[in-house]
């Protein structure tokens, strides 16, 4: 049972991750919209989510599906800022979203600049 | 000087005309289901790395989890970039290798790579937000909103 239940909830990760990427995919073929315009649309949604209380629901059925594309960076920096604004008081909003999400931000600009220390960009 | 105009916007029809006929025609099911699966893989990646990180380690809170998750994501995707593993991905996963978390560290990784020639100041430094400053900025902009709204929905 618990294996059957594993596998289901597989199977809705990548339908749901892998929908969301085809959405993205179909507006970058469709509209004259640039991915840095369209993963900015996808953070706000996530942001929105958050702020209206509706993610966390979401997130219990659907888990890395929703939580690995860009919306779920947007709901950290949401529900990072919303948490630290209820505990600190309306300055906690300022800090809350880049606490909440420093693990990943942090992590990302060491190695990049790890990386581009070990290694050359290869011509293209 | 109309009929100037006129000849001049009858060789941009045709122009854009040309062009259309040049630019290589992506097949769109195609394109969407490379998307659709490579989107999808990399989200199960995800989840399968926060089920074992569970199993190695039972009392860890959920929020912790979901750290270690995108941390280990975010180092793998910016090893591939720097061993150029990433290229080959995304020339075929188009949005389905850009908007998982991966993207956003390849993004950084690939534009801080490229500057490397002009230093680690002015280069690498300058450069590493260059893709990924919209969705930083945007983001803590509009999340600080929804705190602030929260709270003060909340509040009344």
């Amino acid at each position: 049972m618990e294996i059957l239940r594993n596998i289901g909830t597989y199977a809705i990760v990548f339908a749901v991750g892998g929908g969301l990427c085809a959405i993205a995919e179909l507006l970058i073929v469709r509209t004259k919209l640039t991915p840095a315009r369209i993963l900015v649309i996808f953070l706000i949604v996530g942001i929105a989510l958050e702020g209206i209380g509706v993610y966390d629901y979401i997130f219990e059925v659907c888990k890395c599906g929703i939580s690995v594309p860009i919306v779920g960076f947007g709901a950290a920096l949401a529900k990072g800022s919303i948490e630290m604004a209820k505990s600190v008081g309306f300055i906690g909003a300022f800090a809350g979203g880049l606490v909440r999400t420093a693990y990943g931000v942090g992590v990302a600009i060491f190695m990049s600049y790890l990386v581009t220390l070990l290694f050359t960009a290869k011509a293209k | 000087m109309s009929e100037n105009t006129n000849s001049v916007s009858a060789r941009n029809a045709e122009y854009n005309e040309y062009v259309n006929t040049v630019t290589p025609r992506t097949s769109i099911p195609k394109a969407l289901f490379h998307s659709f699966t490579i989107g999808g893989l990399t989200c199960v990646i995800g989840q399968a790395i926060g089920d074992i990180v569970k199993i190695i380690s039972p009392t860890m809170s959920k929020d912790m989890i979901g750290n270690i998750t995108s941390m280990i994501l975010v180092t793998v995707a910016i090893l591939f970039t720097g061993l150029g593993f990433f290229d080959v991905i995304a020339r075929q996963g188009g949005a389905g290798s850009f908007l998982p978390i991966t993207g956003f560290a390849n993004a950084m990784a690939s534009a801080s790579m490229e500057f490397k020639t002009e230093g680690l100041i002015f280069g690498t430094s300058v450069k590493l937000f260059s893709v990924v400053g919209p969705v930083v900025v945007n983001g803590i902009v509009w999340s600080t909103v929804a705190g602030l709204l929260n709270l003060w929905i909340m509040g009344l």
